[in-house]
């Protein structure tokens, strides 16, 4: 029984949502491989080396990788798939686009979001947004997992010393190509790595109050920022802070909600966090009833104030 | 071109479902079921792409109970041509409907094929990616953006930290995400038109599928409930629980 883990990564370095996803692999007992399937992506095959637990790194390169295009991916992955009784993926953007159509080819039932390894063929899963938890059993040889981070620590990224393989490359797919990307450069920390996040919500009521208001608490704190669906549907934040079932599933050390009600599907995205800060001058929002502290105040009045008190 | 579009019958997104004290499931008898809130998007951006031209015939699939019926006269009202109801009373996972829409997908030939990104009952996220493998098609996730050029689909695709595009030969597959569009409120006479728009029924059987789920649901049981904590009287308060009791700042 070996499980591989496909790493997210950039070329030069693997991506923290690897980290969790081998803790997951490891939890399903025996080995514990990582696929690094790139485009000069030997710093982050030799990084994926390092991490604690990886018995060993398969590399691939070539051109089809450079943008993660899970047309290619998915055919390196079904490649040595045969090998391994568990193919594992970060819940990401990037491994929930690509692990479906590993399962499909493999002609097994796809299992997402598991947030607990109960035993190698079990695990848990949240479902309709959080409000429930299933038990579910994989009835096939391979078992196909995408990963929610949250539910796992990070393995260490450092300690391991795994052998790196390298693999013949896939072809890439003539039928996808990668125009372009317009990725936010900014340097706070990742929405899903932060230990703290400060996130608005309609109350906001423009996107320059948004920034003027939440900004500047972000940086007093070294936080991520993060928006709810309202927030983010009125255009006041981009859609990539969207912090929800549909949207970013984060469980950061603190998080700040501010001007936000508290929908369901935003608790979904939030309620694992180990301290939520609530502040809303509505005392009846919903919010309140998941925070750990509640601040029944005006926003624009208690975010700066907070902001310079800091 | 014609599009195949799907759409999944689910509990209505304003309804907070309640697990079955013997652990066996939500409890769906009685509750308000409604089109999948990502399928109502891809129905809307099919009947854009047939108000540019670009479309000429919207065919909309449901699989899964009789009552799948009313999901497609909606689509049909929203704007799909005609529907195709794939009836099975199996309970059916992401891959028998990724089976059953290929079947179909052979069967009428569709330039596109879009689908909601993803349930909002068991909020997999599979089904389209696992249409496109099956009917090695390439793909365009969570897309913010579609543009049919020159026999191409070039897709925007919300991904972590922004977004990003992809050129896709066609036929392709397309899933959306929630900012593609805003979809258009149904119309009572276009209620009254859905009703005469044709609706055929097949079975998984006569498609040559077979529906077996993978996976089997053990138990469903309620989250740990998270308690709510205590209420601050201002922010220095705020501040000092945050530092000496809490400790994360």
């Amino acid at each position: 029984m070996t499980s591989l883990v496909i790493a997210e990564h950039d070329n030069a370095s693997v991506k923290g949502a690897t980290l969790n996803t081998v803790t997951a692999a490891l939890k399903c007992g025996g080995d514990v491989h990582v696929l690094v399937a790139g485009n000069q992506a030997a710093a982050a095959a030799a990084a994926a080396a390092q991490i604690a637990g990886v018995a060993k790194v398969l590399h691939a390169e070539g051109d089809g990788f450079t943008h993660g295009l899970a047309e290619n991916v998915a055919a390196q992955v079904l490649a040595v798939a045969a090998n391994y009784s568990h193919i594992l993926f970060a819940a990401t953007a990037s491994g929930k686009n690509i692990a479906p159509r590993v399962a499909a080819k493999l002609d097994v039932g796809q299992i997402s979001d598991i947030t607990k390894v109960d035993s190698p063929d079990t695990f848990e899963r949240p479902i309709y947004a959080g409000n429930a938890i299933a038990t579910v059993q994989s009835q096939d040889a391979t078992k196909v997992l995408t990963v929610r981070t949250t539910g796992f620590d990070p393995a260490a990224a450092t300690g391991g010393s795994a052998a790196v393989e390298v693999l013949t490359a896939v072809g890439a797919s003539a039928k996808a190509t990668f125009v372009g990307s317009e990725i936010a450069k900014n340097d706070r920390p990742e929405l899903t790595a932060a230990k703290i996040i400060v996130s608005g919500g309609r109350a906001l009521g423009s996107s320059e109050k948004f920034m003027d208001v939440m900004t500047p608490l972000a940086d007093k704190l070294g936080a991520a920022l993060g928006a709810s669906r309202a927030a983010v549907d009125a255009g006041y934040a981009p859609n990539d802070w969207q912090v929800g079932q549909t949207g970013k599933i984060v469980a950061p050390q603190l998080y700040i909600a501010a001007g936000i009600s508290g929908a369901i599907q935003h608790l979904a995205g939030m309620k694992d966090s180990k301290v939520i800060v609530a502040i809303n001058k509505d005392p009846e929002a919903p919010i309140f009833s998941v925070a750990d502290y509640g601040l029944e105040a005006d926003l624009f009045v208690a975010v700066p104030e907070l902001t310079a008190a800091l | 071109m014609k599009v195949l579009v799907s759409v999944k019958r689910v509990v209505d997104y304003n309804v907070k479902v309640r697990v079955k004290s013997d652990g066996s499931g939500v409890d769906i008898a009685n509750v308000k079921m409604s089109m999948n809130p990502f399928d109502e998007i891809a129905i809307e951006e099919a009947v854009r792409l047939k108000e540019k031209g670009i479309v000429t015939e919207i065919i909309a699939v449901s699989c899964g109970v009789t009552q799948c019926q009313e999901t497609l006269r909606t689509a049909m009202a929203i704007g799909a041509d005609r529907g195709i109801l794939v009836e099975t009373a199996v309970e059916l996972q992401p891959l028998a409907v990724a089976k059953l829409l290929k079947a179909l997908v052979e069967k009428e030939q569709p330039g596109l094929i879009i689908l909601g990104k993803q349930a909002i009952d068991d909020d997999c996220n599979q089904t389209g990616q696992m249409l496109a493998a099956l009917a090695d098609l390439p793909q365009g996730t969570f897309a913010s953006k579609v543009e049919i050029v020159d026999g191409k689909a070039n897709i925007t695709r919300e991904v972590d930290g922004g977004s990003e595009t992809v050129s896709l030969t066609l036929p392709a597959v397309v899933t959306t995400d929630l900012r593609l569009n805003e979809p258009r409120y149904v119309t009572l006479p276009n209620i009254m038109k859905a009703k005469k728009k044709q609706l055929d029924v097949l079975t998984p059987e006569a498609l040559g599928v077979d529906v077996t789920p993978h996976i089997k649901t053990l138990k469903v049981v309620e989250p740990p409930k998270r308690s709510a904590g205590i209420k601050v009287p201002d922010v220095a308060t705020l501040i000092a629980k945050l530092k000496n009791e809490a400790k994360v700042i």
